[in-house]
């Protein structure tokens, strides 16, 4: 009993951080139109960010420094931050496939620095040992699943809060209305180029902490976490739940988890054992027609997004709700 | 030095050809093909299909064109891999891209384009197994062109480089001498106003597909002759021919084929001063490169 519990809380805190970054995807991408396709990227910042302020120190290697844990993290953060910051202000005053192709760059290169930088990053062995919050007070594992299960829902509802709170803002309405018609918002004075990288810059900070997170909870990182198929699993989230609407992307999130953690069961069981290579690969085609078939299908997800009457926010609730496009 | 720059020549050729119909695709489409690539993993084992069964069924096939690895077999099946390449993705084009282009915005296709790449890959992998292949047994043997500094060159090389040059060739004839190129280059430089003059749009975008697989596939395929093939070939080539593109503008078929060689170039001179590992990254060195210096790329228009 308590194995399946525990393996619930497991399940869980990882589909509450691929939540969060999904919530930092559904800015981009579901109220501001950006295309991110290095998601794993900023994630892996983050991650490494984080694990190089805070964890422990390795001979012969950079970083280490051992910090207070919210310093390591907040640190995480901004070096997400301070990628998405130069990829945005080199292409977000170009045509649209520019930030596409370089975010989608910046994810292989990072990824090869990841696996050749040993000094940095510890080479393809990865960094291990971080020291996970109040691991030192809690001595139960189990118990200590449940306070970090606790902490990833905090920040999810934190971020959440946040992106309500930024979308409904004058400045989330700058950002509908430069997805929608970017000359127009540009003849009310708005400037697309600053707020495209705002929004890109914050929603790249929100994927850093996601990975922060995912490092303080497994205490290990490596090249492995920096694969693009985690870029295409968000994505996935956040299509089948409805770009532009944060419920939908948090029940994306947990649905696409679940499903990728059930079939990866399921083909294990299933597959014989000399097919078990090719069991990977299966999860990834079912993924890409996932993501086709929904494109084709149903665009606008799940739950697709609500169009609100921003004219008095008390309206908000009771405005029709009305499909994008 | 000199034998980096002749294998980014080499190199280069391959990634030109890969770019030249990615380049056309994202002017005409304004999508970010991200499934694109893996045309030149479609191309590459269609001819190794066709050339076992060629082999198998035709001896005489089976013979290489000393002193190259190239059999008559292997020359058949590139014709042929190059003519079912660009029927794929015709195909690939009609059952996802065109339903998607006529109810929703150009981002879309990109997404698509990634689950695309996706399912493609992943069934090349399914069917021919994570492992390398090769077209031919037989060893190249490299000539020595020189002892000091030693330089190599293999025969195939050569050839290789020929060959695409030669693809090169026929596309400029075409887009210059024909009707239909100058239909193309019309519909690329204004499709509302090249509609209005009687080119008809999805016969020219049909077309632009089947020059780009058909390209693809023979970049593929001579890139799995020189080299060898495994299912990562469409990854491997996928920020190469980007940033081919982005170098000489998008738009540009010239552009893409000058940049295919700035890339492989530059790419094969990097790894002199830069361990191996880091040569996925340099195609995206490069697009930073571009786009802070220049970018529209050589022969682009301004792309804001």
């Amino acid at each position: 009993m308590i194995g399946v519990v525990s393996y619930l809380t497991f399940f869980l805190t990882m589909a509450g951080i691929m939540a969060i970054i999904t919530l930092g995807l559904n800015l981009q991408w579901g109220y501001t139109g950006l295309f991110n396709g290095g998601v794993v990227a900023f994630f892996g910042a983050g991650a490494y960010g984080t694990m190089i302020l805070g964890g422990p120190a390795e001979p012969g290697q950079f970083g280490g420094f051992g910090l207070p844990y919210l310093v390591a993290l907040g640190g995480g953060i901004l070096l997400a931050a301070a990628l998405a910051w130069v990829v945005g202000l080199l292409t977000l005053r170009l045509r649209h496939d520019y930030l596409a192709i370089s975010t989608f760059g910046v994810a292989v290169a990072l990824e090869s620095l990841a696996r050749n930088s040993q000094w940095l990053t510890g080479g393809a062995r990865g960094m291990r040992g971080f020291p996970r919050p109040f691991e030192a007070v809690i001595e139960s594992n189990f118990l200590f699943g449940v306070v970090f299960l606790l902490i990833v829902l905090a920040v999810l509802a934190l971020v959440w809060w946040g992106i309500e709170r930024l979308v409904h803002s004058p400045f989330g309405r700058a950002l509908r209305a430069i997805r929608e018609d970017e000359t127009a918002a540009r003849a009310l004075g708005k400037s697309p180029a600053r707020l495209r990288l705002w929004s890109l810059v914050i929603g790249a900070a929100i994927m850093g902490a996601g990975g922060g997170l995912y490092v303080s909870y497994t205490a290990f990182v490596s090249p492995q976490d920096l694969l693009p198929i985690l870029t295409f699993q968000i994505w996935a989230m956040l299509i089948v739940g409805g770009a532009g609407n944060n419920r939908g992307a948090v029940l994306g999130a947990v649905l696409i988890w679940g499903a990728w953690t059930l079939s990866g069961f399921a083909l294990t069981r299933l597959v014989p054992d000399s097919m078990q290579l090719d069991a990977g690969s299966i999860q990834y085609i079912l993924i890409g027609t996932l993501i086709v078939s929904m494109l084709l299908w149903r665009p606008e997800g799940l739950l697709p997004e609500r169009i609100s009457n921003t004219r008095n926010t008390t309206a908000t609730k009771a405005a029709p709700t009305s499909n994008k496009e | 030095m000199i034998q980096s720059i002749l294998d980014g020549i080499l190199t280069g050729a391959i990634i030109s050809l890969g770019a030249i119909g990615l380049t056309l695709i994202m002017h005409m489409l304004r999508f970010a093909n991200f499934a694109y690539s893996e045309l030149l993993a479609i191309g590459a084992y269609a001819a190794l299909v066709f050339d076992r069964l060629f082999s198998a069924l035709v001896p005489v096939l089976d013979q290489a064109f000393a002193p190259l690895t190239l059999t008559g077999a292997l020359a058949l099946s590139m014709v042929i891999a190059m003519l079912l390449t660009g029927l794929s993705a015709v195909i690939i084009d009609w059952l996802v891209f065109r339903r998607i282009r006529q109810k929703a915005d150009p981002l879309s296709m990109v997404f698509a384009s990634f689950g695309v790449a996706l399912i493609i890959r992943n069934v090349i992998v399914l069917i021919f197994g994570h492992h390398a292949q090769l077209y031919s047994q037989e060893i190249a043997r490299a000539t020595i062109l020189s002892f000091d500094p030693l330089i190599l060159i293999k025969p195939d090389q050569v050839f290789v480089l020929a060959l695409a040059l030669v693809l090169m060739l026929a596309l400029h004839l075409m887009l210059t001498r024909t009707t239909f190129g100058f239909a193309l280059r019309a519909v690329a430089e204004n499709p509302a106003l090249a509609q209005v003059a009687g080119v008809r749009l999805t016969t020219v975008i049909a077309a632009v597909w089947i020059i780009a697989g058909s390209l693809s596939a023979a970049a593929g395929t001579l890139y799995a002759l020189t080299n060898q093939l495994n299912p990562m070939i469409g990854p491997v080539f996928l920020l190469p021919v980007f940033a081919a593109t982005i170098v000489g503008g998008i738009g540009s078929v010239y552009g893409a084929v000058l940049g295919g060689f700035i890339v492989g170039i530059a790419s094969g001179l990097a790894l002199l001063v830069l361990p191996s590992g880091y040569a996925p990254a340099m195609p995206f060195l490069i697009i930073l490169a571009v786009l802070l210096v220049r970018p529209q790329g050589l022969f682009g228009e301004d792309q804001r």
